[in-house]
């Protein structure tokens, strides 16, 4: 039968270096959960039980083995890693969105001075800790940023604007190195 | 002339650099201006309005006179301040405002005369006739003053804006700012230490004096050093704090290449910055301000502290022989500072007549400078002294009227300074900005010991409120004399005009015209004489100008006020606040999957709202636009055409109420909808006018999907969002955008059903899938949706798959459709499409039209309530007196219809008050062979058949067109049901 060729968001344009920093996409499947009114229980149990996470606090992730889940808007939630069990339609809207986001890592000791050129929300470490996620804009698109380790922070906006993303990560940390550099 | 000393200068490292065509050296540490002095040249600017010599006034960032442009073609820089400026080989500066030279300015003719043009004349002057003043005097004066000019060319520079957060910001990095940062660093404390000058130090690397027995400028690098090696401080040298705002938001122009002579490509010149304090010490110091003495504005001139500063820092003697001239203690240091340095000290003046003054040269107490000397350069001051006037031969006057706190930052929130009396200064209010504690001698305190203690205790209290502990910490000895200042403002004399706002060319004289003229307000003497309002906003010039009008108006200086300190404190280029967002930063650039193959076959893009859509795709032998969009066209309505329709909003809407929400929104019904099917739809604003339209499919019992336009996906999820929060919290639904998770390609004309039966793993057919079906497929093993939904009014469906396969996809479809005859089609034949079938757009509802005027107006249900229904029943949005939609063609086939075009009847004047109507959308119709429209025009449904008559007044295009019903082609829809 012939296949239809998948294509990821950023299969053009990364992986990414400049200096001592990496930009680099990475694939995971994306199921958005709505909880509906009233369900906060329920649906952490229900994630619990399916995933062996629970739904995050505010600005938070939880994450066990490859299942993490992030705080995404006003009860949803984003699931990563699994295909969603059936058992959470129950409490929630549950919609694939494994396509609609371009998501990417940014790694090197440097990497929340890159963000401090673009993103409005502080990001330091002491402040951002790791696995805080904010929903905020990066430049001039909405994003959603996770910090996944002391020196790594992963990335997301809409599938459409990965040219965009790039185009801004790399003059930022372009800038950033460039800028080391002249201090030596 | 340079000098000995043990200044911040590298005499290993000489630099070369150019101004105005000659080459100079200086040394690395050195600033133009530093450089220059120690060239010999004084001269470095002209005045914005007399076009007077002018040379450097001050050391500092509130330099008025001594602007130069720097750089060449699209990289000029204007207005750069020679004292801020530090020199690198190869830099190229300029003076500014002077024609052919700056010795030799011919527009220096406005200096004699000067007695016409006092402040004011102008608007006394160029008042007739009208027309004048636009197009004669305003060119004639722009030319004639000013200062710098830019390149007009597009900027090139890279420039960077940027966040910072701290737990203490210090603004300026004198000795108080440094025991604060030290204090707050040595508790752990997130700290920002800012200052404008590239040492860190200030006034500690300007003066001779010592800390702890060693020289003050040693000690400040000793505590710079263990700043730096702290990993929560952050020093940002070069940087100036240039504003206050809310909730302990600053702003910060940090200056990263403009020092280097090859930043590199990738470093930015500038970086605006806007750090988020949550405690913040102003240690931002103080400015000493002039005197106003007649004649006092000549190159030679300058501050006492800028003397001082070029002295000690830079081993620049400004002059062979220097007199010093002031009101203060500070004369006297001056003098004795010179003398140790051994240059001569050509006379000591002191207006005070109590003042014992020391050393080994002239001295007069109770004495004034009443006039001065030379054209290009002081050549001799004129002294009254209480037996009559000498005059003394100097090439320098160090002078100075006291010091006035920067309290600039403390008013950026409304707050107005105090004034106090017995430091003849305006200190800052207190609690003027929360968060913000003024400290050292921008709060009054002026001693280095004063300062040094000062810089802690504020330290104190910022680690106070952010509860952190602050250790003991050992104050260093210094000097503590005391600050002692008898006022003098303006010297009485008829030696000639005396200068307050040197930049804009304001005298005392102006101020006291402006009084006297009854603009008796600061704030009036201000706009009157434009002190205050040149690129230095009045630094050295505004305490003075208050003065001279609190004496002219018989006030004192409490009650005159000052006028109002708003950022940003020093300029700002435009570029650094931009930073980032030209060409390709202006703006996110949605691409769909189908992006690059539409380009790969030459399709030229538009923008619809961010996203980029192919306009038409031409082909071999085609030269207008036209030609292809018509072939598209007739592909589409003889053959089958493929267009990427991702971009329409994608609104996942699931729930056991997503029926209800659904009904709620739309005008018409939807939970009546069958699973399987798809429902035209229009919603309402509450005001009762149509906001979008698109269609929604039911894929299951709880599980729709709404499709909006394009450009009001986000307003229509707003919508949704204000609605489940606020209106219908009762509903079990929820929404969420799926736009970007798919792709979806509309496939349209008679063999689109065979084109898609060779793609889909199960074939279709008309009883499977007729008119207005939904579900899912499947495409070479991949799941999607599929809806038999026509925008071009032929057999069409739109096909979704997952976006990773969006780019395969259309390719395969767009080859298969070539294969048939046929092809893909862009928005220039999509539109001609839907106007051939009067599809609405946002052309159409464009927010000032109801259900009604687009003939809809059945669909706003009656059983059930929904956003708008109340509203769109108002008198006045229905009936015969509402422009509705009406289709028009042109009664000679060849005659042009025009979008925007107003339509009047035939035999009425085509002016305002007769408007009929307007014209929305126009084609060409390939299909049909002439123009076509859509339109607005009152009563439009009852007079189809009528002439009218469609005028452009933009255009100049008339055109006679008769009214029909808006569906030009296919009228019974037969052929998307086919």
């Amino acid at each position: 039968m012939v296949k239809l060729i998948a294509k990821s968001p950023c299969a053009d344009l990364l992986p990414l270096h400049v200096g001592d920093l990496v930009l680099e996409e990475v694939e995971a499947r994306l199921t958005v959960l709505a909880r509906y009114d009233g369900a906060a229980t329920e649906s952490d149990a229900a994630l619990r039980a399916a995933h062996g996470v629970g739904f995050p606090a505010v600005g938070q992730s939880n994450e066990v083995g490859p299942v993490r889940v992030l705080w995404f808007r006003p009860d949803q939630a984003m699931l990563i890693g699994p295909a969603p069990a059936a058992s959470l339609w129950q409490d929630h809207a549950v919609t694939d969105q494994s396509d609609g986001w371009c998501q990417v890592r940014l790694k090197g000791d440097a990497g929340d001075q890159v963000l401090a050129r673009l993103v409005p929300v502080d990001m330091r470490l002491s402040v951002f800790g790791v696995g805080a996620v904010a929903r905020t804009e990066l430049f001039h698109m909405p994003a959603l940023i996770t910090r996944v380790s002391d020196i790594e922070l992963e990335i997301m906006v809409f599938r459409s604007m990965a040219g965009t993303l790039v185009h801004d990560l790399k003059g930022a940390m372009k800038s950033v190195t460039a800028q080391q550099a002249l201090r030596g | 002339m340079r000098i000995e000393g043990k200044g911040l200068i590298n005499r290993a490292k000489p630099v070369r650099f150019r101004f105005d065509g000659k080459t100079y050296q200086g040394f690395e540490g050195d600033t133009l201006a530093s450089a220059l002095l120690a060239n010999d040249v004084r001269l470095m600017g002209r005045s914005f309005k007399y076009h007077r010599p002018r040379g450097v006034l001050t050391a500092g960032s509130e330099e008025p006179n001594a602007l130069v442009t720097t750089g060449a073609g699209a990289q000029q820089t204007p207005n750069v301040r020679a004292t801020m400026q530090e020199i690198f080989d190869g830099l190229e500066a300029r003076s500014q405002n002077r024609w052919p030279s700056l010795a030799l300015d011919v527009m220096a003719v406005n200096d004699r005369l000067s007695p016409f043009l006092s402040a004011g004349f102008y608007y006394k002057t160029f008042m007739w006739p009208k027309s004048f003043w636009e197009k004669v005097y305003e060119p004639i004066i722009r030319r004639a003053a000013g200062l710098g000019a830019l390149s007009g060319l597009p900027d090139t520079d890279r420039y960077d804006r940027a966040y910072g957060f701290c737990d203490l910001l210090v603004v300026g990095a004198g000795p108080t700012g440094l025991m604060a940062a030290l204090t707050a660093g040595r508790a752990g404390a997130d700290v920002i230490l800012a200052d404008e000058d590239s040492a860190l130090g200030g006034r500690l690397n300007r003066e001779r004096e010592e800390i702890d027995g060693m020289p003050a400028a040693d000690w400040a690098a000793g505590v710079v050093a263990e700043l730096r090696s702290m990993a929560n401080v952050r020093l940002m040298p070069r940087t100036t704090i240039t504003g206050a705002y809310d909730q302990g938001t600053y702003g910060a122009l940090e200056r990263v290449g403009l020092h280097l002579s090859d930043a590199g490509a990738d470093a930015p010149l500038e970086t605006f910055w806007r750090i988020a304090a949550q405690q913040v010490v102003l240690a931002a110091g103080a400015l000493e301000r002039p005197i106003a003495f007649p004649m006092n504005d000549r190159p030679g001139i300058m501050t006492a502290n800028a003397v001082r500063s070029y002295l000690h820092r830079f081993n620049v003697a400004p002059g062979q022989r220097v007199a010093v001239f002031g009101n203060n203690d500070d004369a006297q240091r001056t003098a004795d500072d010179l003398r140790a340095a051994g240059v001569e000290v050509a006379a000591l003046i002191d207006s005070r007549k109590e003042a014992d003054l020391q050393g080994g040269f002239a001295r007069f107490a109770g004495a004034q400078v009443v006039g001065t000397k030379g054209r290009l350069g002081l050549k001799s001051i004129t002294v009254q002294t209480g037996s009559g006037q000498d005059e003394i031969a100097a090439d320098c006057l160090a002078v100075t009227g006291g010091w006035n706190p920067s309290v600039h930052l403390t008013c950026h929130l409304n707050a107005r300074p105090v004034w106090n009396e017995a430091l003849s200064a305006f200190l800052p209010a207190p609690n003027a900005v929360p968060g913000m504690t003024p400290a050292g001698a921008a709060n009054g305190v002026f001693s280095t010991a004063g300062c040094l203690a000062d810089g802690v205790k504020a330290a104190q209290a910022a680690l106070a409120v952010l509860g952190r502990a602050a250790g003991a910490i050992d104050l260093p000895s210094a000097e503590d004399d005391p600050y002692r200042v008898t006022p003098l403002w303006h010297v009485v004399g008829d030696g000639g005009r005396a200068w307050l706002d040197f930049q804009n060319d304001v005298t005392v004289k102006d101020v006291k015209l402006a009084a006297q003229e009854n603009f008796r307000s600061v704030e009036h003497m201000k706009r009157y004489t434009t002190q205050g309002m040149a690129t230095d906003q009045g630094k050295s010039s505004n305490i003075g100008a208050l003065a001279v009008l609190a004496d002219a108006t018989g006030r004192g200086i409490a009650e005159t006020g000052t006028t109002t300190f708003r950022p940003p404190y020093g300029p700002v280029s435009l570029a650094a606040m931009g930073a980032g967002a030209q060409g390709a930063g202006f703006a996110p650039e949605r691409k769909t999957t189908s992006h690059l193959a539409a380009r790969q076959r030459g399709a030229p893009m538009i923008e619809a709202g961010q996203w980029y859509r192919p306009s038409y795709f031409p082909r071999a032998g085609e030269t207008t636009w036209r030609q292809a969009c018509d072939r598209e066209v007739t592909m589409v309505r003889n053959h089958v055409g493929i267009c990427d329709v991702s971009t329409l909003g994608k609104i996942d809407i699931q729930g056991p109420d997503a029926g209800k929400l659904l009904d709620f929104v739309y005008a018409n019904g939807f939970s009546s909808l069958k699973v399987g099917r798809v429902r035209y739809g229009i919603m309402l604003r509450e005001d009762g006018h149509v906001m979008d339209d698109g269609t929604t499919a039911r894929l299951a019992a709880t599980h729709y999907v709404m499709t909006t336009t394009t450009a009001a996906a986000g307003q229509v999820m707003q919508h949704l969002e204000f609605i489940l929060q606020c209106l219908r919290p009762d509903l079990k639904a929820r929404i969420i955008s799926a736009t970007e998770h798919w792709a979806q390609f509309a496939v349209a004309g008679p063999k689109a059903r065979g084109l898609l039966n060779t793609v889909l793993d199960s074939p279709i057919d008309n009883e499977s899938w007729p008119f207005m079906a939904c579900g899912d497929i499947s495409v070479a093993g991949v799941p999607g949706r599929l809806f038999r939904i026509s925008f071009s009014g032929e057999h069409a469906y739109e096909i979704a798959v997952p976006a990773r396969y969006g780019a395969a996809l259309y390719r395969d479809l767009v080859a298969r459709a070539e294969t048939m005859g046929g092809g893909a089609y862009g928005m220039e034949a999509l539109n001609v499409l839907r106007i051939e079938k009067g599809f609405i757009t946002h052309a159409e509802i464009h927010g000032r039209v109801t259900a009604f005027d687009v003939g809809m107006g059945r669909m706003v249900s009656g059983k059930k309530p929904c956003i708008g229904q109340a509203a769109a029943r108002r008198e006045g949005l229905s009936g015969a007196t509402r422009e509705q939609m009406v289709g028009l063609k042109p009664v000679v086939a060849t005659e042009r219809l025009t979008a925007g075009a107003h339509l009047f009847n035939e035999a009425e004047s085509p002016v305002r008050v007769n408007d009929q109507g307007y014209v929305t959308s126009v084609c060409y119709s390939p299909t049909l062979g002439h123009d076509l429209a859509l339109g607005f025009l009152r009563d439009g449904p009852m007079r189809h058949g009528d002439v009218v008559k469609m005028v452009d007044h933009l255009r100049g295009v008339e055109t006679l067109c008769t009214v029909c019903d808006p569906v030009f082609f296919d009228p019974d829809g037969g052929r998307a049901r086919g």
